[in-house]
């Protein structure tokens, strides 16, 4: 079976993140790190490769120099092989410019070797699009099989279960597909101190548009679908009151506010 | 003036409430038209629900050949019904399906997309919230047909009289639109209680609540509101999985969400954050989430809650 796992690198959630005069979020003056919610995507890649022999998995992550980050921490979590595709002409890219450049890098590396399983994501933790995988779906005309929050195969039948809006499923799919996964599939894998070492070793390209056949013009900022005309920092919440609880105190303060706000 | 298609939200011929936010966003832009997957006769009665709340022209699309597969039928009708109305929009609810079939609309039409909307102004200026609620980033479409997903509890609902027209369409569905098989579905059981994503209301517990949501049950049903769950507490095995509210659960934006022993922590918040009243209790003042508040009691749930239920009830008469 041949994987590639789609891994984002975002800026860390717990720093201060923040949009830049073009209204492009800081991707260079914040720490980054892989997307929390696609470590579950890889370690579910590689409890597939751990059942199915002869698997290879792929971590393949579209962003700047420094997001080669994230394809190595897949590396020390276990994938064989990563790539990271970076050109300045990508920055500032939309869902639909994203999801073109991750089609054809997907697209190239089956050259060789189809691709049998795009795994995802259920949301990067910078933007929560939540629309990439469909997108890829969609481009590589492929089924999709998301939100998956237990995933089962059987050789190249997979099935996986979904909360969906107003109701849980079970969708079935033939490979080739596009899969994404939500943290409720299970905890991913910490790398191990071995792991850490292995990565070292194992093969990672950096490709450029002109690799994957992309055009510089068809993606960026410059030529987003989209375009965000306005970013405001929120202003500051205006310190709430706070009262502390003695004796039933807080239960009558908390009905008054209530009443007060017209709740009641 | 153009339409505006709004895919309508529903279960079994069920409107939910998000959809007659999306009609009232929609007039904003044109003249909304509604669209709905489903059986004629269905389609028939929520015309009448959908005209009285400003639905111009209901398109009824038999989906007969649709239903048992997901998202990628849809988009595939909905690019047909594009092609024959050329909106100036298209409007979704922002659920797993509708950002999906929004981001294979998107493709398929070489259309920009914009998810999470919680504002739409005339001209196709839209509002989102970015970083758990920390900005408010403003956009638009600049290519193709601006398909936009909307946040429930982005605009009132109102009531407008317009004629709700049947017109069914036939939709041509190929056969690669249906490899993602649905092969069982289970409906979530009624609470009794509003929709946790729609409530007016939501009131939530978390691992402060050491397992016993009675305090915030109690507290809900006095409000009238929903009932909501920090991670803590689903991982814990108090609350199912559906009741989470945070970056990997439902993203909630009610008029009032009060957070009971929880923390606060970033992936909670972003699940929270631009409700537009927040009320806190928890017994450690230090905590996070009372950085966030309108309101805050320091003090045990367990003791606070069910005597803040009484004086409700009481005063409820
Ligand atoms: C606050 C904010 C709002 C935005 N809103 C819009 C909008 O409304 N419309 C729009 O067109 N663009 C929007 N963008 C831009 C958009 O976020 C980027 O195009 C982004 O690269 C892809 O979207 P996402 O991170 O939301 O992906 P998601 O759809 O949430 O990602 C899901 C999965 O896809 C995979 N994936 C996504 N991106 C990459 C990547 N670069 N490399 C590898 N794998 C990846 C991962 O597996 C990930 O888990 C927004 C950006 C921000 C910061
Ligand atoms: C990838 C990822 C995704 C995540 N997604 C989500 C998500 O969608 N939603 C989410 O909620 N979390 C999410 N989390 C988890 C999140 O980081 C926190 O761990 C979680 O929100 C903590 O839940 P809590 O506030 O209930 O528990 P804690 O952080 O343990 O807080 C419990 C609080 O209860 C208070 N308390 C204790 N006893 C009482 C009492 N008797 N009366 C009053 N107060 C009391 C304590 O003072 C404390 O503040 C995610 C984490 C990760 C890594």
């Amino acid at each position: 079976m041949n994987i590639v796992v789609c891994v984002k690198y975002v800026p860390d959630s717990t720093a201060d993140r923040q949009f830049e005069s073009d209204n492009t979020v800081d991707r260079v003056g914040v720490d980054g790190l892989l997307s929390e919610l696609d470590e579950y995507a890889v370690e579910q890649a590689l409890q597939l490769k751990e059942k199915n022999e002869g698997t290879t998995v792929t971590a393949l992550c579209v962003g700047p120099e420094k997001a080669v980050d994230a394809v190595r921490k897949a590396l020390q979590m276990g994938a064989d092989s990563g790539i990271l595709v970076s050109d300045e002409a990508i920055a500032g890219s939309d869902y639909v410019a994203t999801s073109l450049v991750l089609a054809k890098a997907v697209e190239k590396a089956g050259a060789e070797n189809k691709v049998d399983l795009v795994m995802c994501g259920m949301a990067s933790t910078d933007a929560s699009g939540s629309v990439v995988p469909a997108m890829l779906a969609e481009r590589l005309d492929l089924p999709q099989v998301t939100f998956a929050s237990v995933v089962e195969t059987q050789g190249d039948q997979v099935r996986i279960k979904r909360d969906s809006d107003t109701a849980t499923e079970v969708i079935g799919a033939t490979m080739p597909l596009v899969m994404s996964v939500t943290d409720q599939t299970g905890e991913a894998r910490y790398p191990s101190f071995k792991g850490i070492m292995a990565a070292k070793k194992k093969p990672l390209e950096t490709w450029s548009l002109s690799d994957i056949g992309v055009d510089a013009s068809e993606v960026g900022l410059s030529v987003a679908w989209t375009e965000v005309t306005e970013t405001t920092a929120r202003p500051p919440r205006t310190a709430g009151e706070i009262v502390k609880d003695e004796d039933g105190s807080g239960a009558t303060a908390l009905t008054e506010f209530l009443v007060s706000k017209k709740f009641i | 003036m153009s339409e505006v298609l709004v895919v309508v939200d529903h279960v079994d011929g069920a409107i939910r409430k998000p959809t007659f936010e999306l009609l009232t966003l929609a007039r904003r832009l044109g003249e909304p038209s509604a669209v709905f997957f489903g059986s004629s006769d269905k389609g028939g009665e929520a015309a009448q629900k959908l005209g009285q709340l400003g639905a111009e022209k209901v398109y009824v699309v038999d989906d007969t050949e649709i239903k048992g597969y997901l998202v990628a039928p849809k988009a595939e009708a909905l690019a047909q019904l594009v092609e024959k109305t050329s909106p100036a929009a298209v409007l979704f609810v922002s659920g797993y399906e509708g950002k999906e079939v929004a981001a294979r609309l998107a493709i398929k039409t070489g259309s920009g997309i914009i998810t999470d909307a919680v504002d739409v102004e005339e001209g196709g200026v839209v509002t989102q919230s970015a970083f758990a609620g920390n900005y408010t980033v403003k956009g638009k479409v600049t290519k193709g047909v601006p398909l936009i997903t909307v946040k429930p509890n982005s605009a009132p609902v109102e009531e407008v009289g317009a004629a709700g027209t049947v017109e069914e369409f036939a939709a041509t569905i190929s056969d690669a639109a249906k490899k993602a098989q649905i092969v069982a579905q289970q409906p979530r059981k009624a609470s009794g209680r509003p929709e946790l994503t729609e409530a007016a209301i939501v009131v939530s517990g978390g691992r402060g609540t050491g397992g016993n949501f009675e305090p915030v049950e109690g507290l809900a049903d006095a409000l009238g509101a929903a009932v909501g769950a920090s991670r803590a507490a689903v991982d814990s095995g108090w609350m199912p999985h559906t009741f989470q509210v945070g970056q990997t659960g439902k993203v909630v934006s009610p008029q009032l969400y009060v957070a009971n022993g929880i923390s606060g922590a970033i992936q909670h918040r972003a699940g929270m954050q631009t409700s537009k009243t927040i009320v806190a209790v928890n017994k450690d003042e230090e905590a996070p989430i009372f950085e966030l508040v309108d309101f805050g009691v320091v003090g045990d749930l367990h003791s606070v809650l069910p005597a803040a239920t009484e004086e409700i009830n009481k005063r409820k008469g």
